[in-house]
């Protein structure tokens, strides 16, 4: 009989936290029924921004626990803050739509809870087993929620198809991670570094792992939306209720992101030369496909998904350097892209006339008269993600590049900077339509005390990045070192 | 003859490759695009199966029991989604989803 050391639960606790408390909302939920929606929204809020507390008190040491299956460093603690933040304020600015739109049920905000413990607990995952776990408390929570105005075609059409598309890659996931445990000998993503390392000292990787490792790039594009497996977005973008796309563009974003990293800094760096080639391959499909095919769209939230996919491209520009640097330059992108990301969809909710959310661009037609804070907002957010100086967006492709140039890959830079020219025009087409077209009927007012609150303070973080950049700064640093210890 | 690893390998390797494929060339029925996620996932459990008893190491059988577990999960939200789809649209024929374009 071996002896059984109890693990440090301690290093875990904010996703314990998250996991018990959102048990006991399911109960209340239950309970008290559809009645107590708001409540629960403000309670997940709260527990969130507990866990938030806890995450950044938490022992900042690299650590692992439960027989190495969890780990927890300074990168899980970057990655997580992001997280929990983009989940709590995408919650809160779709507390008025979710009450309006028929989706006044309980069980919303608990997914959400569910699902961002998913995402925490793929951040932190040191394993292919729970990796793959966390994912998948990740997905299934958010195949429910993309379908959650369950009267409404779009909604259940895009639930449909982003579960179809989503299992699909999980599939291509599951069948990667068993080519990588039986080639590798292990789960653990230590052993499969150290099989790597091996391998790749006598020169190739082996066939197996190569496979397995392709598969594994595969099916985290598709979770991150990045060409060729990007099929899914829009239209999920487009038929979700669109606090749902809000949180979609956020968080698992996010969460994909971090795995992306952890995978490929982690137990495949020895195989560095492999994957940088379909990362680069990804990175510059994404960026072009995100700068052309968003020119023709007429609806917003579509506009908005191609531009998630373009941006995607552009931070796998920092991870296709694969430096120190660049893994610096893709943390800080991404906390600026979900800054921006949150702002431009708290414009599209607020983008109502009689009581009926429109979301087309043409709907947005002179907006500087009939509202012209909001004008403005939006298109900080849009000259932002265009990449125009001093705005945040700049800095976010600035290091990336910088990045990219310094592990020369110069073609991959020119090419991402061609891309974001191109990308600028249907930017600031939008800006041209609020600002030159015919004024069309006013949105309704007040928006909401939410919206308002979320716009301020994400516009104003956008537009003044450049004066106070050293927190983000900082902590990309620290968490990009601790990745390469 | 001796049955080994690569048998068991290639056979999970036919089974996935239909899975993906039943998921699209299929333009009748969307639960046919359940069974195939679900062949996909099996393909999956027969590798990580023969690698555990290649290796001698449990781990791919635990892995393999979770596997299973989320599969079933997966299903029944599969299963839940197509159910407010039809009560929508009255159709699961994959050629009819295509209220927005993609």
């Amino acid at each position: 009989m071996t002896e059984y050391d109890s693990p440090n639960y301690l290093i875990a606790l904010p996703e314990i936290f998250l996991a018990g408390t959102s048990l006991i909302l399911l109960m209340v939920g239950v309970f008290i029924g559809n009645r107590s929606t708001t409540i629960l929204t403000w309670a997940t809020s709260a527990i969130m921004m507990v866990a938030l507390i806890m995450v950044l008190v938490g022992d900042e040491s690299r650590s692992v626990t439960f027989g190495g299956l969890f780990i927890s460093d300074i990168f899980s603690t970057y990655m997580k803050s992001l997280v929990l933040i983009g989940s709590t304020i995408t919650l809160l600015i779709g507390i008025s739509y979710v009450k309006r739109e028929g989706m006044n049920r309980f069980e919303f905000p608990i997914l959400i809870l569910f699902a961002t413990t998913g995402m925490l607990l793929m951040i932190s995952a040191n394993d292919l087993i729970a990796l793959y776990v966390g994912l998948e408390m990740q997905s299934l929570a958010l195949y429910i929620i993309a379908a959650f105005k369950r009267e409404s075609i779009r909604s259940t059409e895009s639930g449909l198809k982003y579960f179809v598309l989503g299992a699909l890659s999980s599939g291509l996931f599951l069948y990667g991670a068993s080519l990588v445990y039986g080639f590798s000998g292990g789960t653990g993503f230590t052993e499969i570094g150290f099989a790597v390392s091996n391998i790749s000292d006598q020169g190739n990787l082996s066939l197996g792992l190569l496979i397995g490792l392709v598969f594994l790039a595969a099916a985290i594009a598709f979770k991150v939306s990045a060409v060729p497996f990007h099929m899914w977005t829009p239209d999920v973008y487009e038929g979700a209720p669109t606090p749902v796309t809000a949180f979609f563009a956020a968080a698992p974003k996010i969460a994909a992101m971090a795995l992306l990293i952890r995978l490929f800094i982690g137990p495949f760096l020895d195989a560095f030369d492999q994957w940088q080639q379909i990362i680069v391959f990804i990175s510059i499909a994404s960026m072009g496909l995100g700068a052309f095919a968003a020119i023709l769209q007429s609806n917003i939230k579509r506009l908005l998904a191609y531009s998630s996919i373009g941006h995607v491209g552009y931070a796998l520009v920092g991870l296709a350097a694969g430096t120190e640097e660049g893994i610096k330059g893709v943390l800080i992108y991404l906390a600026i892209y979900m800054t921006m990301t949150i702002g431009a969809f708290a414009c599209v909710l607020a983008m109502k006339r009689k009581g009926q959310m429109v979301e087309t661009i043409d709907d947005l037609s002179g907006l500087s008269r009939t509202n012209p804070s909001m004008a403005f907002v939006f298109s900080i957010f849009m000259f932002s993600m265009a990449g125009i100086p001093p705005l945040a967006g700049f800095f976010g492709k600035f290091y990336v590049f910088m990045a990219a140039i310094k592990a020369d890959l110069i073609g991959l830079a020119i090419i991402g900077v061609l891309a974001s020219v191109v990308g600028a025009f249907y930017y600031i087409r939008i800006v041209k339509v609020m600002y030159f077209d015919k004024p069309k009927e006013a949105f309704d007012r007040p928006i909401g005390n939410e919206l308002t609150f979320v716009l301020a303070v994400t516009g104003i973080i956008t537009g003044l990045f450049f004066a106070y950049p050293d927190p983000v700064l900082d902590g990309a640093a620290i968490a990009a070192r601790s990745l390469f210890y | 003859m001796e049955i080994g690893l690569m048998h068991y390998l290639t056979v999970a390797a036919i089974l996935f490759t239909l899975g993906v494929f039943g998921i699209f060339i299929n333009r009748k029925n969307v639960i046919v695009i359940l069974m195939a996620v679900e062949l996909m996932l099996l393909a999956v459990n027969i590798n990580l199966v023969a690698f555990s008893t290649y290796l001698n190491d449990m781990v791919g059988q635990v892995f393999a029991m979770l596997v299973l577990t989320v599969a079933a999960a997966e299903a029944a939200i599969g299963l839940a989604i197509l159910v407010i789809y039809f009560r929508n649209r009255g159709t699961i024929a994959v050629e009819d989803i295509n209220v927005m374009k993609g």
